[in-house]
């Protein structure tokens, strides 16, 4: 059923990473991202893999969940992977009619597939371990200092913690009215691609007209609740760094010191495409 | 012979994960051609889901759905017709408009069923009429309807199909008491002009006992009660442990009943004060003498 | 002058153009108590929804003043203020929780008001556990039921310390045992808390549980009083098209039929005394 399905994936839960401050998870995160693509070779990427596995584990997050994740980029990771296997350059170790498979087409798909696997389980950390309004939240304090360039970082927190909270009633909607209009005799499995937009017309008119309903609603609930733009406004949850984060910090420090020195010694992974 | 009829019916959520949840469970009963069925529950206690695969909204994980004795997923492919026979109105079917004219929206299903423009057109101001939609309504947008008279439209909507079995979901959730009785007398009238067969699920049980032939009982997911109207909320303590009541007037007099007065079960004011008057005669006829 | 005032309110919505068109109050005035449980009675259009609105500015009356706690509601600089002590509750219980997260959502109001955190904390925890939902304080609002949403949206309001709560068929759209736990709640608070209630419904049976009754009619008030004095005058009622409960109906038709009943039962437990009465003389 469609209300199962939830954005952001949170798991609730009390492990040191679920505990870390949003703020410097998202860093976080993003500092990872960007070192799984400085390490340029297998030693630094192992590096990359080890310190996820670690996390993974100290997440508490059952593993099934990860491998879950990652079951909906599977065809991303078997497509560049393939892609990477047959264009790859170096000794041909198997051949038929244009298409080859070298040693280094195989260490390409291979390295590849490695970097798109840690860059979905680094980022689900995030998202399994961070709820969707921690994340805003942060997100929103992170952006603040662009608030001096009139970017409206408030309001767009504001829309974001709307939208979160809106995704499940609209998809049940979206379930509702679809039975609705199939009780009516709609058809929405057969006929070419044509058909079927025109098939969505009845689904997706009712489904704008109470989104306007909605936020006409929602508009004036919170109006009624004093309501009145990011100005004088307070936060209940505080974001505070703890020492966990400082030690988080500083051993990504050491890891990411250690992908550079690897990328310095160690040659590139990465063979040419043909 | 029923109309609808249901074996060993049962209906399981998420079957084969964790998360697996019978809402149906193994239902068996028949609905005769022309009733008028009530069917009540608390929430959760599987109506909606049992609704909903007696138009083959839902495929049951086990059992069959007989209609007019014949199981409707005897050809998957065919499932569309049976919802014409069928005809559900959800919850809050206002929702479901979105035509540019009310009578554009009430052809959808007759357009859907295959039949022509003007063949559409004669079946949706006919339903409006059953439905007490107001003839210079429909050339306006739906959405400029009031709340009462988009119900009706939408309504209508399902009608126009002309189903055997009208099955309606809480129709007058939200309206208020006025709107409330007028849109029942409405359908129970269409129902009588027609012949049809109505199933009317509520929470209003003085909705219920108004126009109900027979009562079907639901609670977690087994049919246990299916009996005459005035049987089903004679058994009124019952229900209270389902956590379901009776309509007040019936409260009283089976409460009055229980403390040895000899009246029967009623179901709507009229028939109490019927009740009443002649007990009370009898009193003063007993006093006189 | 009562907690709330409103005196001699008239309110016309805009149509497009802009010109004042369709006039829903015509000269209403009430006063509502501190501490007061109301019930606003009548059909959909009868003005009721629209005169609970002016009751915290979300609407301003085209002639005539409404006082809460002795502010003008005209007054813009006073809105915050205003709605700070009257709380509104609507009838869909989707649509006005704003975040994902049942605390978050409580805490909405505060925050709004730019009240310290700690103290938000507090109240937060305070209200959930006058709506007894505390249990629930982590959990989404979509995987809640309709009577639990409603109750998270009065600890919303209760969170902002208000005087008054006003509700706009809060149980409109919930079955019957959300409907219960929304009265529940309400009572509570009003008997509890102090907190003053106008409550605004065509279920007659949560009328009857109220202070005073308020029937509003095609934009005005038809009668007032407390229940059994309203509900005693059940051809005023019936000939406007409104429900009474079927046991004061029932009391109604034998006593009119000459038997010996009193002028007003309001529940079942009464006219079943009643009628028993009746029986054994």
């Amino acid at each position: 059923m469609a209300r199962d399905i939830t954005l952001g994936q949170y798991i609730p839960g009390h492990s040191l990473i679920h505990r870390m401050d949003p703020r410097v998870k998202i860093a976080l995160t993003f500092v990872f991202i960007v070192f799984i693509f400085v390490a340029s070779n297998f030693e630094g990427l192992l590096i990359m893999v080890a310190l996820m596995f670690a996390i993974l584990l100290m997440s508490g997050v059952p593993l099934k969940q990860y491998f879950k994740s990652l079951k909906a980029i599977l065809f991303i990771v078997i497509f560049t992977g393939v892609l990477n296997l047959f264009y790859g350059s170096g000794h041909v170790i198997w051949q038929w009619k244009v298409m080859q498979i070298t040693d280094g087409g195989i260490c390409n798909a291979l390295f590849v597939s490695i970097r798109i696997v840690s860059l979905i389980l680094y980022s689900s950390v995030l998202t399994f371990t961070t709820s969707p309004t921690d994340l805003t939240d942060a997100l929103e304090r992170i952006m603040k200092p662009l608030k001096a360039l009139h970017v409206k970082v408030h309001e767009i927190a504001m829309m974001m913690t709307i939208a979160l909270r809106f995704v499940p009633t609209l998809l049940e909607e979206t379930d509702k009215i679809m039975n609705a209009q199939k009780a009516r005799g709609a058809d929405l499995e057969s006929g070419g691609v044509t058909q079927r937009i025109h098939a969505m017309i009845p689904i997706l008119i009712p489904l704008f007209v109470s989104s306007f309903r909605r936020a006409y609603d929602l508009a004036m609930a919170m109006e009624c609740r004093c309501y009145h733009g990011g100005e004088g406004r307070t936060k209940m949850k505080q974001l505070h760094m703890t020492n966990l984060d400082g030690a988080a910090i500083a051993c990504t420090a050491i890891f990411c010191a250690a992908v550079i020195f690897c990328a310095a010694k160690f040659p590139a992974a990465l063979h040419e495409l043909r | 012979m029923f109309v609808l009829e249901t074996k060993n019916l049962t209906y399981t959520y998420g079957a084969g994960t964790p998360f697996e949840k019978t809402a149906v469970d193994n239902v068996n009963i028949g609905v005769k051609k022309g009733e008028f069925l009530g069917i009540i529950g608390h929430t959760g206690s599987g109506k909606s889901t049992f609704i909903q695969t007696l138009n083959g909204l839902l495929r049951p994980t086990k059992g069959i759905v007989l209609l007019n004795g014949k199981d409707i997923w005897e050809e998957p492919k065919k499932i569309r017709s049976v919802r014409f026979q069928v005809g559900m109105v959800f919850q809050y079917p206002e929702h479901q408009l979105f035509e540019e004219t009310v009578l554009k929206d009430i052809c959808f299903g007759p357009g859907n069923m295959g039949l022509d423009k003007q063949a559409a057109e004669k079946r949706a101001r006919l339903a409006a009429q059953f439905a007490g939609l107001p003839e210079e309504l429909l050339d306006k947008s739906p959405f400029e309807l009031s709340g009462g008279q988009k119900r009706r439209a939408a309504i209508a909507g399902v009608i126009a199909m002309d189903p055997d079995v009208l099955i309606l979901d809480e129709p007058t959730a939200g309206l208020d008491p006025q709107g409330r009785d007028r849109l029942l007398e409405q359908i129970s009238g269409y129902q009588k002009k027609r012949g049809n067969t109505i199933l009317l699920v509520s929470h209003s049980m003085e909705d219920i006992a108004r126009f109900a032939d027979r009562v079907l009982v639901m609670n977690a997911g087994k049919a246990v009660m299916l009996d005459t109207t005035a049987n089903v909320f004679a058994r009124g303590r019952e229900l209270e442990s389902m956590g379901l009541r009776v309509p007040q007037v019936t409260g009283i007099l089976l409460t009055l009943q229980e403390k040895g007065y000899p009246v029967h079960p009623v179901l709507t004011v009229d028939e109490a004060v019927e009740e009443l008057r002649l007990l009370l005669k009898k009193g003063d006829a007993h006093r006189g003498a | 002058m009562g907690y709330i005032s409103a005196q001699n309110v008239t309110f016309a919505y805009e149509n497009n153009e802009g010109e004042e068109k369709n006039e829903v109050l015509h000269g209403v005035s009430l006063d509502i108590k501190k501490g007061e449980f109301v019930a606003l009675l009548g059909h959909n259009g009868s003005g009721k929804s629209t005169l609970a609105k002016h009751f915290n500015a979300m609407l301003l009356p085209c002639g005539g003043k409404v006082y809460v706690d002795g502010l003008d509601t005209m007054d813009e600089a006073l809105k915050i203020e205003i709605r700070r002590r009257v709380g509104l509750v609507l009838q869909n219980p989707d649509n006005q929780l704003v975040a994902s997260i049942v605390e978050e959502d409580v805490a909405f109001g505060p925050e709004n008001l730019g009240i310290a955190p700690p103290e938000i904390r507090k109240r937060v925890d305070d209200a959930l556990k006058a709506v007894e939902m505390y249990d629930y304080r982590l959990s989404a609002p979509y995987k809640l039921s309709g009577g639990q949403k409603q109750r998270i949206a009065i600890a919303g309001i209760i969170a902002m310390e208000p005087d008054c709560i006003v509700l706009d068929e809060p149980t409109a759209m919930l079955d019957p045992r959300g409907r219960d736990e929304v009265l529940h709640t309400i009572h509570k608070l009003n008997n509890e808390n102090g907190i003053t209630i106008v409550l605004i419904t065509h279920y007659m049976d949560e009328a009857v549980g109220a202070d005073r009754v308020v029937v509003m009619d095609e934009g005005k008030v038809l009668t007032q009083g407390t229940p059994r004095e309203v509900f005693s005058q059940v051809e005023l009622l019936k000939e406007h098209e409104l429900d009474v409960p079927q046991a004061t109906e029932l009391a109604w038709r034998l006593r009119k039929e000459g038997y010996d009943l009193p002028e007003c039962v309001l529940n079942s437990d009464e006219c079943v005394a009643a009628l028993e009465h009746l029986l054994n003389r």
